[in-house]
């Protein structure tokens, strides 16, 4: 694999999609139209925890042009469960509920009914005459109420899954909790000569995706549904409508526009089953737009959590104990990604005794998606902070210390499989040789480094690759291209067929016409439908074989496939007559289609069950105004090990995404509630994620260990890039003050109070 | 059915009569505050009156005397004047702050002022600069010194028929210089924490002369800080000075906690920034 030379992987094509995107003609979410177009509105609970005592529409049905009015009782309760891949399942009675309130509203902002009206001022009037009365509920905004033993209980039917905490009875609001073990901890922290132990808190952030959730759905009197959306996945949205509406998936088709961000955000459904049944009601198809506000208040962000974390090491360096809490709020439903944190907070370090337990707790804020490597931030911030803390207690340099500890090929992951070929090793000499980290800082500076673990997803994709009778071809998917992965997909044809790129048409195609293909998200499109894509290039390719064969009336293993430039197919015996048959392009072989056998149509379809797991560094340099509080990042570099770049700008681009992410969450990222658990900051305004000039140009090294899972080595690579910098951040502030933050994010009110500038409050 | 009717006036009787004649018509300058809160629906105004076509409410004239500033200037004409940056490099620099290129093409000064957000990045400049607003009524003109202006948050002292017609600053004496300081998380696109201006005149042995102190964000309106400005009148601006001044404005805020930061926080940076603004306004004072 290593001696393979490629022609196109490796290389930076424009996107077949870029002129559309950058000039607006892009069709997203919102820019679908439809004759008789109704416009549909939610209608929120303004209480962050209420029992529904009634809810009356005749007011609001009464508006004119108001033509559908549909509450709770219009979406039917399910118990079904969508899986995802072996172990993964979706909730759909949770997902349901949380489309809209059936008997308690759990959330500001949940919803509890909607309007379609024929204009937006209609619907909008009219949702204002829909008339709730609520029996307001104490609020339970953090982890602390949540499990106080008088708090009150947001599900009464709730158990904790899995292990529950001895002593727990009757219904509660750990709805999960699970734990890890490996070793002695106690002995091997007794032996310790090292041992640290912080608490560590961060706050409920959101994905903050440019483009808000919006669709177009359309129920015809045939039963026949049409759906519009921007979603990270056709299949999954057909699927949770089908589910959700006890509906025939054979009965919906999902078309999904482009996407402008998701991270995770956009694989539950919010506004199309809702949709679905305002259309269906109305008998005329219906828009549906989230303003930014509902997008805050009403779709998943991730989770606030509390983690309680002790390390012990050898004077050496060598760690050899950890043992961690972590608590996650999960919103409103079970699925907080607190098992995955447990699962990728040591990941990095071969750590011989371990204790790790975590739990999923129920809290009256919107119920939290996945958002970029879901759980690991999180539990990672508190993990590289104390190997920060070990380093420093030692007197050791801080990627000294973790290359002493780093995991390597042949070691046991904390969650179980053994590690094949991993680069974290080769990330962290990279860091270390890189001339950011050697580099003098500034008297107001201090410098950051931090680790960081992801699974990556493998899942099921399918692709069809279309030669045409000019040697050009096409290839369809059913993923959403989120992060440049059409032209990747273009790119990785052209390898096979030796076509040039521009000769490739990508396309992302709906429910109908798609093979099924498992959603956007896990990191997984480059890798795994990359691998259907490939398998259906080279399906191409042995049917061109089969074609030469028959031109040339010779067996088909006398053929060979040469995947030049172009392609194309030689015979490895001579002529009867003794002469070299000259070679066949695919140029001409296309030509020949219909004479040879008619269309050439390639396709595959893969269940990658595992995926390479990817790791990073992050060196992060921050320059900290003391008498302000206020901090900037001065300098960023982001190392990772990316299997093979396939396209290696959307590899930054992902790298440099993910660490500003990362950055926005650790310094100034916060969901901000009242004491009546109504949320302030709703808004870009006031919920600080980094603007363009707030970060420096974030540097990349993209280091290549291949996975051996995929035929070109790709490993996932969306998904690291947010895992490091929450910590490499918070370093870099305990480096530049002194003082050890435990608490995101970074604040510069938080940061005077830290220093002991002004008092808490 | 939402209808709203828009006017565009060409004089000030004009405006007035409108304004006068519904009381639910709003004064539309540049729309980035007022159009941001119709949408929002926190204002649901019957008419708008676009007072940008009216000739005496756009426009910067400078004279001996000083400047008058047409309160419907757009932020973008302010920041491009060559002059008005010389005399004046706190206030320009305050309105450079307001949003961005795209905002700044449309926001104005008078905008800034009667949103009167007490966050409002130029009104504390103003404040220090010494401006007085020129406001416009059926029965005539008045004139208001601008720390009168703003008398709460979205508070004016303005009438429902009146209108602010232009902000006039007095030419300042040598050596004499402004300067703008706030406080964000971010580096832009963001409001306020906290914000402060200041106005220094020394004589030529570098003793101050004359000074004056604002702050912003940290009380109901922008307040002009009559301690932070006499403690600086008579020293040569040395550390203890500039520390009693800090004491000063901070002892003058009286801030909330809210989303934006904790009112221990706003306290202590105002004064942090009132000294910073201080520092340079007397550096490029000392430049003149
Ligand atoms: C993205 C964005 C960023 C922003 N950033 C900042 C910032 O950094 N700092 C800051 O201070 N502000 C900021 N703002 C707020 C706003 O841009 C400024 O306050 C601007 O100066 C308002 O001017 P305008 O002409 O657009 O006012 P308008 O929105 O037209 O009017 C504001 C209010 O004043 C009234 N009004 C306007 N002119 C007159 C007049 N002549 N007489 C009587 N009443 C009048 C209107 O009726 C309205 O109530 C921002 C706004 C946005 C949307």
């Amino acid at each position: 694999m290593s001696a393979r030379t490629y022609r196109y992987i490796g290389t930076r094509p424009i996107r077949h999609d870029g002129l559309d995107k950058v000039t607006g003609r892009a069709n997203y979410g919102a820019d679908f139209t439809l004759p008789g177009l109704l416009q549909g509105v939610v209608v929120r609970s303004p209480h962050a925890h209420a029992r529904i005592v009634s809810i009356e529409t005749q007011a609001a049905e009464a508006v004119p042009g108001v033509k559908a009015v549909i509450t709770g009782k219009d979406i039917p309760e399910t118990s079904a469960r969508l899986a995802l891949g072996a172990e993964g399942a979706f909730d759909l009675h949770d997902i349901g509920d949380n489309l809209m309130a059936h008997g308690k509203a759990l959330y500001e902002g949940h919803a509890v009914a909607a309007v379609a009206a024929t204009s937006i001022d209609a619907a909008r009037e009219a949702a204002k005459l829909v008339r709730v009365v609520y029996e307001p509920l104490e609020p339970v905004m953090s982890i602390e109420r949540a499990i106080a033993p008088d708090a009150p209980i947001l599900h009464a039917d709730m158990v904790t899954k899995g292990r529950p905490l001895p002593g727990t009875t009757g219904p509660t609001n750990i709805a999960g909790r699970m734990e890890l073990k490996r070793g002695d901890v106690d002995q091997a922290f007794a032996g310790a000569d090292v041992v640290v132990e912080r608490e560590f808190r961060t706050s409920t952030v959101h994905q903050g995706y440019i483009e808000p959730h919006a669709c177009v759905a359309r129920s015809g009197e045939d039963g026949q549904i049409l759906v519009w959306c921007s979603t990270q996945g056709g299949f999954i949205a057909r699927d949770f409508c089908a589910l959700i509406l006890g509906i025939d998936a054979a009965r919906i088709k999902v078309i999904p526009s482009e996407i402008g961000g998701g991270f995770g955000g956009k694989i539950p459904v919010y506004l199309e089953p809702v949709a679905i049944v305002l259309s269906h009601k109305a008998g005329r198809p219906v828009k549906m737009v989230m303003s930014r506000s509902e997008v805050f208040r009403a779709s998943g962000p991730t989770s606030g959590t509390r983690i309680r974390m002790k390390l012990g090491a050898k004077r050496d360096g060598t760690i050899v104990a950890a043992q961690a809490s972590l608590w996650y709020e999960a919103g409103a439903y079970r699925g907080s990604p607190s098992g995955a944190g447990a699962m990728c907070c040591l990941a990095s370090y071969a750590i011989p005794n371990f204790f790790v337990e975590a739990h999923d707790v129920v809290v009256n804020k919107p119920k939290v998606a996945a958002y970029r490597a879901p759980g690991s931030p999180m539990a990672t911030f508190a993990t590289e902070s104390l190997v920060d803390e070990v380093a420093r207690a030692i007197g050791m340099d801080p990627i000294e210390l973790r290359l002493k500890n780093a995991v390597a090929e042949g070691d046991h992951a904390p969650y179980g499989p053994v590690y094949g070929p991993i680069g974290l090793k080769q990330v962290l000499e990279a860091a270390r040789a890189h001339p950011h980290w050697s580099a003098p800082l500034g008297p107001s500076q201090g410098r950051g480094v931090a680790c960081g673990f992801w699974f990556n997803a493998g899942l099921s994709s399918s692709a069809t690759v279309t030669l045409n009778g000019d040697g050009s071809a096409g290839v369809v998917t059913g993923n959403p291209d989120i992060g440049g992965t059409r032209v990747a997909q273009a790119m990785m044809v052209a390898e096979e067929l030796g076509i040039p790129v521009e000769r490739v048409r990508p396309s992302v195609a709906d429910t109908d016409t798609a093979g099924y293909t498992d959603l956007t998200g896990g990191s997984r499109v480059c890798y795994a439908t990359g691998m259907a894509v490939i398998r259906a290039a080279q399906d191409i390719a042995e049917q061109l074989r089969s074609r030469a064969a028959t031109i040339w009336n010779v067996d088909r293993d006398r053929v060979a496939w040469e995947p030049g430039r172009p392609g194309r197919v030689i015979a490895l015996d001579e002529s009867p007559d003794g002469s070299v048959r000259p070679p066949l392009t695919i140029v001409e072989l296309a030509s020949k289609m219909a004479q040879t056998g008619g269309p050439i149509v390639g396709r595959a379809a893969v269940n990658a069950p595992m995926a390479g797991p990817g790791f990073a560094a992050h060196i992060c340099d921050l320059d900290v105004d003391k008498e302000t509080g206020r901090s900037t990042v001065a300098r960023y570099t982001a190392i990772q090990d990316v299997g093979k770049a396939v396209h290696p700008s959307f590899v930054e681009g992902q790298m440099q995404g993910g660490a500003a992410q990362g950055i926005g969450w650790a310094l100034n990222e916060e969901y901000i509630y009242d004491a009546d658990g109504v949320m302030e900051n709703a808004g870009f305004l006031d919920y600080r994620m980094p603007v363009a000039s707030d970060l420096p140009m974030i540097d990349t090294v993209l280091v290549e260990v291949a996975n051996p899972l995929h035929p070109y080595g790709v490993r996932g690579v969306g998904e690291v890039p947010i895992v490091p910098p929450l910590a490499a951040v918070a370093n870099a502030m305990r480096d530049a003050t002194g003082v050890r933050f435990t608490e995101l994010p970074l604040s510069p009110s938080r940061v005077l109070e830290g220093l002991g500038t002004i008092a808490k409050g | 059915m939402l209808s709203i009717r828009y006017e565009a006036p060409r004089s000030i009787a004009e405006a007035i009569h409108l304004l006068a004649s519904d009381p639910g018509a709003h004064v539309l300058a540049g729309g980035t505050d007022l159009l941001v809160q119709f949408r929002a629906g926190a204002k649901q105004p019957s008419a708008f009156i676009d007072v940008k076509r009216i000739p005496d409410l756009v426009g910067i004239s400078l004279d001996t005397n000083g400047l008058r500033l047409g309160a419907a200037t757009p932020a973008a004409a302010i920041c491009e004047h060559a002059e008005l940056g010389r005399l004046w490099p706190g206030l320009v620099e305050a309105v450079h702050l307001i949003g961005s290129a795209q905002i700044q093409g449309r926001g104005s000064v008078g905008g800034n002022l009667c949103n009167a957000s007490p966050a409002a990045d130029t009104t504390s400049a103003l404040i220090a600069d010494r401006a007085e607003c020129v406001i416009a009524g059926p029965g005539g003109e008045r004139v208001v010194p601008a720390e009168r202006f703003c008398t709460g948050p979205g508070t004016t002292i303005l009438r429902r028929d009146e209108l602010l017609v232009a902000v006039v600053l007095p030419r300042p004496p040598a050596r004499t210089a402004d300067a703008y300081f706030r406080l964000i998380p971010r580096s832009e696109m963001d409001i306020a924490v906290a914000g402060a201006g200041a106005s220094v005149t020394l004589d030529a042995s570098g003793t101050c002369t004359a000074a004056r102190v604002a702050v912003g964000a940290v009380a109901p309106t922008a307040l002009l800080v009559d301690a932070a400005g006499q403690a600086l009148i008579g020293t040569r601006l040395d550390e203890a000075t500039l520390s009693l001044a800090a004491a000063a404005a901070s002892a003058a805020a009286r801030p909330i906690s809210d989303k934006r930061g904790t009112a221990a926080y706003r306290r202590h940076v105002v004064g942090v920034l009132a000294k910073r603004a201080i520092v340079s306004a007397a550096a490029r004072a000392r430049e003149r």
